[in-house]
């Protein structure tokens, strides 16, 4: 394994110390959930095969350490999304644009709604 | 329109109080929740029921109920060794990936350190889902470079003449450690002894411990 190119001293302080836990909870956020969740769906599916998966999560997650990620294992689901993303774009299932537009149309939703109601995205129908 | 989705689904939902009430990988997750789900390519009920099987079903358990069933049972570990995947799927745990599964016996002179070097591969049928430290980096890697230096972190100190084997799980092969039985547990039931096995043990980080019992009845 090779360290990142640019090593930060602290980064690389980092790097030996493996992070531990006491058996907690395995998703540290919702959207941790739903992103594993819809890969899995996807795959039993038969969108893809879980090898195609494997692989391109593999790459995000070198792409992410080339880039100085310390890649501590809090970052996982980062890249499990974004290697969710690339997938389903290259088996023309959502293209990056349309995933683009409705990211958009979430994010006014969210801004517009006040605090403690539920976000709903509003569009023509 | 008003497009529905689902609101928390019991992960406790988060309060977003200021001007960015929503972070980026959230609105990324539900821009492709709502769109996978027009398409008719995934059920927002289904996501939340493998959510849910995840987060309070599956876990460790299963794992420890096969190991301890290999303590007790000589036929069934003789199976289990030879042909894990049938073995486990007999208990009634299934790869949703369609995954093999290997068992790696723990003897007094090898002992197996499991780890996914590329990405985190790892046999959720029998554990559930990884530990955070097992996704890291420095697990990932320094597992095979320094598999005693990372046992040591974790606590676990193995004398020089046991060799340590390091398996490198892939999308197609996982990997379950089979740990010894401690001492003192001889006439424990399979259920008492699935509650000494941990996940850790099965990953190779740890050994199972004796129960405190019979570590005080050895010592009087």
């Amino acid at each position: 394994m090779t360290p990142p190119e640019r090593p930060d001293p602290r980064t690389l302080a980092d790097l030996p110390a493996i992070p531990r836990d006491d058996e907690g909870p395995v998703f540290r956020e919702p959207w941790e959930a739903q992103a594993f969740a819809m890969a899995v769906k996807l795959h039993e599916a038969g969108c893809f095969t879980w090898r195609e998966w494997a692989d391109r999560l593999a790459q995000e997650i070198r792409a992410a350490r080339e880039r100085g990620d310390p890649d501590p294992g809090t970052t996982y689901y980062r890249h499990w999304l974004a290697a969710l993303e690339r997938l389903v774009a290259e088996k023309g299932l959502v293209g990056g644009e349309e995933l683009a537009r409705r990211k958009a149309e979430w994010e006014s939703a969210a801004r517009e709604t006040p605090p403690g109601r539920p976000i709903e995205l509003r569009r023509e129908g | 329109m008003s497009d529905q989705h689902p609101q928390g689904h019991g992960h406790g939902g988060t309060a977003h109080p200021h001007g960015a009430p929503l972070s980026d990988v959230q609105l990324r997750v539900k821009a492709l929740e709502s769109l996978l789900t027009e398409k008719g390519l995934v059920d927002p009920a289904a996501l939340d029921e493998l959510i849910e099987t995840y987060e309070s079903r599956v876990g460790p358990r299963n794992g420890a109920r096969v190991v301890a069933r290999a303590w007790v049972d000589p036929e069934f570990k003789r199976r289990l060794l030879a042909d894990a995947t049938e073995a486990i799927a007999g208990m009634g745990y299934i790869g949703r990936q369609g995954e093999d599964m290997v068992v790696l016996e723990n003897t007094p002179r090898v002992h197996n350190l499991v780890v996914c070097t590329l990405c985190s591969c790892y046999p959720w049928p029998v554990l559930g889902l990884p530990p955070v430290w097992y996704k890291s980096a420095p697990y990932r890697s320094r597992a095979v470079i320094d598999p005693r230096g990372v046992l040591r972190e974790f606590g676990l100190e193995l004398p020089e003449e046991v060799e340590v084997r390091v398996w490198d799980s892939t999308a197609e092969l996982r990997y379950l450690v089979l740990p010894e039985r401690p001492p003192g547990t001889e006439g424990m039931s399979e259920e008492e002894l699935a509650a000494l096995i941990t996940r850790d043990a099965m990953i190779g980080t740890a050994k199972v411990q004796p129960p405190a019992r019979a570590r005080r009845e050895a010592r009087g």
